[in-house]
């Protein structure tokens, strides 16, 4: 009885500060939306709008009313789901971002897992290594992922492994033959061409996918094998792993079953993160490899002062980060049973 | 005499990039019966315990003879080692806090030892290891079984080390200062349920301690080290008429209920200490 009702407790609470999270978020939302220094009329009325026009528009917007009030406004507008209207495209923002959306989603997926798949063995591998030459090949190899300005190794990658060997796809998501060719459900282009059975746009847009997401993979993979060997260099010197290889178990049934279970918590936490600026936009692999995703959504959209859009851009990547912390909390609960 | 458990002649430990030996030409031998290693930190008896179960990573381990039953340990396969860690040969280490791991339910962690070292049923492992917490005194076992290290107390923790390494009934069983991480008021009782367990099963026991009334009490015989060496080997009940001024020192320094109010005996170690014997 007891252990439910802090567990309640623990719950409520975590709604709680969710609540305030996402309110404050709102507010700095809001603020952006005020204070930076494009002016919303202006973008929309033009530079030639007589006073009339202009005062008519200001008006309509709301912005003669006091800032409180506008910001009830705007809550009322964000929990409706009108997120107004984008300035450059002059659709509902929120159409707009559900269309960038899956690329990116789609990319950063497949690149965390390269990313994860690669990094977190790397850095158990590196650990169990230490200061051998395994460990320094490992570091150097992180390093240099972590170094190389991703542009510019998007633009190697594209020379040698497109251009000369032909091994996979150029930009964009797809070959530009199969464009349109698949009804958009989902928007996420590896699952609606196989929801079609077109093999041949899957096997098109799985080959434009794996560069790309393999570059971001590999970026963020140093910072994953990077803390994943000093997490597990830590879990080595613990005594509990001298008792393990006491009862008998060999050095690798040591570090998987019982180090390694006890860097999962802090694992998830860094993968989770890297994997929200994954979503956040990559913006310059996107720029390279012409990938439509939110990354280059919201870097136009910054450049032409579209504010609605930016202001949903924000709050968007806000609550991915509230969402992958939440996760992680709540993947925590389930591993250490010390946080129960 | 009955065949010695473990001979041990001329054990000699360097750590990786050391300029001297951290264990210098050790030599006894173990029957069924309990050994204490004595000595200040640094002497050497924690290193004596791990080489004797290989788990010293970076150190060269020699000696003439290292003999565990009918296996000669420095010839030996790390494969083979493997048989030998938890089932013929285990180890109590100090602090229970540090030593179990802190996500995983204290019962499997001592079953995981049968399950290591016998072919059997995930079921079958925990009725050995349900069978053994009752073994150390622990009231009741299938709650415990089921709770993780953070929810037991120091003593019970370190009644479930006993457990975990004394399941697969081994031959010779190393405690490295068992107690020390203990109160006091537990000490004794940890220390009588490891002695009872320890005679019961006729195992071999080396106690690594550096107190000097607990080993005159729970040991037959005693090994004084110091920087390395063994300085003298004696029955625990003649510990009193200790030779070496070492451990005549040590006697000396150590405080009495009830004795003079006098400032302690201070040791003052002599150069030739050091020194190897030929």
């Amino acid at each position: 009885m007891s252990h439910r009702r802090i567990r309640f407790y623990g719950a409520a609470g975590q709604l709680g500060t969710i609540a305030v999270t996402l309110l404050g978020l709102l507010l700095l939302t809001f603020f952006i939306g005020r204070l930076m220094p494009a002016d919303p009329v202006r973008a929309i009325v033009g530079e030639d709008a007589t006073r009339e026009t202009y005062e008519q528009v200001y008006r309509s917007l709301g912005l003669d009313r006091p800032l409180w009030e506008q910001f009830a406004y705007y809550l009322g507008d964000v929990f409706t789901g009108n997120f107004g209207t984008s300035i450059r495209t002059g659709q509902p923002v929120i159409q707009d971002i559900l269309h960038v959306m899956p690329a990116t989603i789609e990319l950063a997926t497949f690149a965390i897992l390269i990313g994860a798949g690669l990094g977190v063995p790397l850095g158990v591998f590196a650990a169990v290594n230490k200061d051998r030459w395994l460990d320094h090949v490992v570091r150097v190899f992180s390093l240099f992922g972590h170094s190389m300005p991703i542009f510019w190794t998007g633009m190697i990658a594209l020379i040698v492994f497109y251009a000369h060997l032909g091994l996979v796809g150029g930009s964009g998501r797809m070959d530009q033959f199969y464009i349109g060719l698949v009804e958009e459900r989902t928007g996420f282009l590896l699952i609606d061409s196989l929801i079609a059975g077109e093999m041949d746009v899957f096997w098109s847009a799985l080959n434009h996918i794996i560069l790309p997401a393999a570059l971001l993979g590999y970026s963020s993979s140093a910072y994953i094998t990077r803390m994943t060997r000093s997490f597990m260099l830590d879990q080595l010197g613990q005594e509990y792993v001298t008792t393990a290889r006491v009862k008998g178990l060999s050095r690798n049934q040591t570090i998987w079953q019982h180090a390694f279970v006890n860097i999962r918590v802090q694992l998830v936490t860094i993968i989770a993160l890297a994997y929200g600026s994954l979503l956040e936009g990559a913006v310059l692999i996107e720029t390279v490899f012409a990938w439509p995703g939110f990354g280059q959504y919201l870097t136009n959209n910054l450049i032409t002062g579209d504010m609605n859009a930016v202001m949903t851009c924000v709050l968007i990547v806000g609550v991915i980060f509230i969402g992958l912390n939440l996760l992680s909390d709540v993947l925590y609960r389930i591993f250490d049973p010390r946080t129960r | 005499m009955e065949k010695p458990i473990l001979e041990v002649d001329n054990l000699r430990i360097r750590y990786g990039g050391a300029s001297v030996e951290a264990v210098r030409g050790v030599s006894f031998t173990l029957g069924r019966e309990r050994l204490g290693i004595v000595g200040e930190s640094g002497s050497g008896k924690s290193t004596v315990g791990r080489a004797l179960l290989r788990l010293l990573p970076g150190a060269t381990i020699t000696a003439d003879t290292l003999r565990f039953g009918e296996l000669e340990l420095l010839t030996l396969s790390e494969k083979a080692m493997l048989k030998v860690r938890g089932r013929r040969m285990s180890m109590i280490l100090q602090d229970p806090k540090f030593s179990l791991n802190p996500i995983r339910r204290v019962g499997d962690q001592v079953g995981e030892t049968y399950l290591r070292h016998f072919r059997c049923s995930k079921a079958e492992a925990r009725d050995k290891a349900l069978a053994m917490l009752e073994a150390v005194k622990i009231r009741d076992p299938e709650r415990v079984y089921d709770q993780y290290p953070h929810e037991i107390s120091g003593g019970m923790g370190q009644r479930v080390m006993i457990a975990m390494m004394l399941l697969a009934d081994p031959d010779l069983v190393i405690a490295d200062e068992p107690t020390s991480a203990l109160d006091v008021t537990v000490r004794l009782q940890v220390l009588n349920i490891l002695d009872s367990l320890v005679r019961d099963r006729g195992i071999g026991l080396i106690m690594i301690s550096h107190d000097l009334n607990l080993v005159r009490n729970f040991c037959d015989r005693v090994l004084i080290m110091y920087a390395g060496r063994v300085v003298e080997t004696l029955a625990a009940r003649d510990l009193d008429r200790a030779q070496h001024p070492y451990t005549r020192g040590l006697l000396a320094a150590q405080p009495r209920i009830g004795g003079a109010r006098a400032p302690l005996a201070v040791l003052d170690r002599q150069p030739e200490w050091l020194e190897e014997k030929a």
